[in-house]
């Protein structure tokens, strides 16, 4: 009679090799599994295959020494395994190393749970110098079991009535100490001007010089104005960031109760839990979800160390948010082109196939799940206009503060300048211009007909932010 | 008031018009006209002009169904929408006549 896996073993204490156990790299991946890609550096004399296995063990099932528990699973069912390693082109400090992991591991909706597992304790890992999650692939099964988008680019062009171009934001500035009434008052210039939304700063929450509730009302009252004034639906990023997920809540809905259009969320400081929370709200409510990114150049930056935003993107996309902040490429902030193109399709597509051009390790399936608006925002001004919608394309909020707000005649010269270097800029592409080769021709044309267009591009005609990135993407074997 | 994008241009000519339907034309969109009142254009749905063009490929016939629309609703605004069907949205929607 054939034994049972478990009780054909005995059991030996002690410490093992890790890759005895973790390391297969005849494993035949499943659909259902988890795919990850890290990439490794290793403390000297440390093999690979050793490295990669124990990376696979400290993230799933493993820990240092065995025990007897061991023997009561079934632990080649459960473990992760680490089935390929590659080299990282051009630097040789480090590798890639792939791990798959059963589906069996992770709670069903539970974007904290999985990165407790694949960014827990493994990344204090004395046997690795450094260590980087590159990319996840999300197995679909995982993928259906979660909430995503509250609403998506498509319900929310629908609920906004905005079509055929990108959307255009304002952060409004000075970003801490204005009080609630004007701080009103520089919306409604903003929207009244022409720009489709303006947002909260992602430090202003509730201080001593204007708590929540007052800025709330006086925004839902320049909304109001605005949207009489101009015929078409305005919002404001409500950002309801809060201490606690009560008090988050509470703020939420009272941007209900005022009738307002969307609400804004720090998905890395509030963290993932409150953020999945809140996204389930939205798509309860009704309200749109503007999500900003906090904190991730803390993660992200460091090419050998933490989390690529790529899988922080993921995260959020099955988190719940209907906008991310992705870079601009142009403007003030870091972000790599072929990168950035790689991570904005992540967020928008249904599918986004391998491409390791734009940092992409796996074939990603959305299956239904919605997609978001990337957010291009920072240190970009009507200048970059045409460079912006070359790259983002039409599914993209261009969220212009200073570039708004620093306009010599104020907000509404400076909303109504951005408004028109946009529209020019889509007309144009519509008819066929190659947007960054003619650029120029089209703004200088659109401005004839908008003086607030002409002083902008005088204001702001020296202005480039030419730094080499850091977190460049790695080189590419041929 | 504004209706929707282009709105912040000047009106456009037509051949800027046309250039806008060979674009719709070329995306595989299917040309739609609608119209309204010109005060009561704020909500989603204005009055369709027949059925939406399904697989027209002409931008001379779509041009010529927008003037029919403007000439038979004097007084509306008259706009032109390109339905994607694959993402289930309007890949564009512009003003071709103001009232």
């Amino acid at each position: 009679m054939a034994q049972p896996a478990a009780a054909a073993g005995k059991y030996s204490a002690g410490v093992k090799d890790y890759r005895q156990a973790y390391w297969q790299p005849h494993y035949a991946v499943k659909d259902t599994d988890l795919l990850a890609c890290f990439k490794i550096t290793p403390q000297a004399g440390v093999a690979r295959e050793e490295a990669a296995a124990a990376v696979a063990a400290e993230s799933s099932t493993g820990t240092w020494t065995t025990v007897w528990t061991d023997l009561l699973t079934d632990l080649e069912y459960y473990k992760g395994r680490a089935y390929r390693i590659e080299d990282v082109p051009g630097d040789d400090t480090c590798f890639y190393a792939f791990i798959a992991y059963p589906i069996d591991l992770f709670e069903e909706g539970s974007v904290v749970n999985v990165f407790t597992s694949l960014v827990g304790n493994v990344f204090g890992f004395k046997a690795i110098r450094a260590l980087r999650l590159e990319d996840v692939r999300f197995p679909i099964a995982y993928v259906m079991t979660c909430g995503g988008p509250p609403h998506g680019i498509q319900v929310e062009r629908d609920k906004m009535d905005k079509y055929g171009r990108p959307l255009l934001g304002c952060t409004i500035k000075p970003k801490l100490g204005l009080s609630a009434k004007n701080y009103g008052r520089a919306v409604y210039e903003v929207l009244r001007g022409g720009l489709d939304f303006t947002k909260d700063d992602e430090n202003v929450n509730s201080q001593p010089f204007m708590r929540w509730r007052d800025r709330f009302a006086f925004v839902a009252e320049a909304i109001r104005k605005a949207e009489g004034e101009t015929g078409e639906r305005k919002g404001h990023y409500l950002n309801v960031t809060a201490p606690t997920p009560e008090q988050m809540y509470q703020r939420a809905e009272f941007a209900k109760e005022l009738g307002m259009p969307i609400i804004m969320h720090d998905f890395l400081t509030g963290g993932f839990c409150a953020n999945t929370g809140l996204a389930n709200w939205c798509r309860e409510n009704g309200v749109l979800l503007h999500i900003h990114r906090a904190m991730h150049a803390v993660i992200d930056r460091d090419r050998h160390h933490g989390i690529h935003f790529r899988v922080l993107l993921k995260a959020l996309r099955l988190s719940g948010g209907d906008h991310l902040h992705t870079g601009t490429v142009v403007g003030k902030l870091e972000g790599d082109r072929q990168a950035t193109l790689g991570w904005i399709d992540l967020l928008r597509e249904r599918y986004v196939k391998e491409d390791r051009s734009r940092g992409i390790f796996f074939d990603q399936d959305w299956g239904s799940m919605p997609g978001a608006f990337a957010v291009a925002s920072g240190g970009i001004h009507v200048w970059h206009m045409p460079a912006l919608l070359a790259i983002f394309g039409d599914d993209a909020v261009f969220q212009f503060g200073g570039g708004t707000l620093g306009h010599p005649w104020g907000n509404a010269a400076g909303a109504a300048a951005n408004r028109v270097a946009l529209e020019a800029c889509v007309e144009a592409r519509n008819r066929g211009q190659d947007l960054e080769k003619e650029g120029k021709d089209i703004l200088v044309a659109a401005a004839r007909s908008s003086p607030e267009l002409k002083a902008a591009m005088e204001t702001w005609k020296e202005i480039k932010f030419e730094f080499d990135t850091v977190d460049k993407l790695d080189a590419v074997s041929a | 008031m504004k209706l929707g994008t282009f709105s912040y241009l000047p009106p456009m000519t037509p051949q800027q018009v046309r250039k806008q339907v060979e674009y719709i034309l070329a995306r595989g969109w299917c040309p739609a006209i609608e119209h309204t009142e010109a005060g009561r254009a704020a909500g989603s749905y204005w009055s369709m002009w027949n059925l939406p063009m399904f697989g027209e490929q002409s931008v001379d016939r779509v041009l010529a169904e927008a003037e029919a629309c403007r000439k038979a609703n004097p007084g509306h605004v008259v706009r032109l929408i390109g339905y994607d069907n694959i993402r289930q949205t309007l890949g564009t929607a512009l003003v071709v006549h103001h009232a």
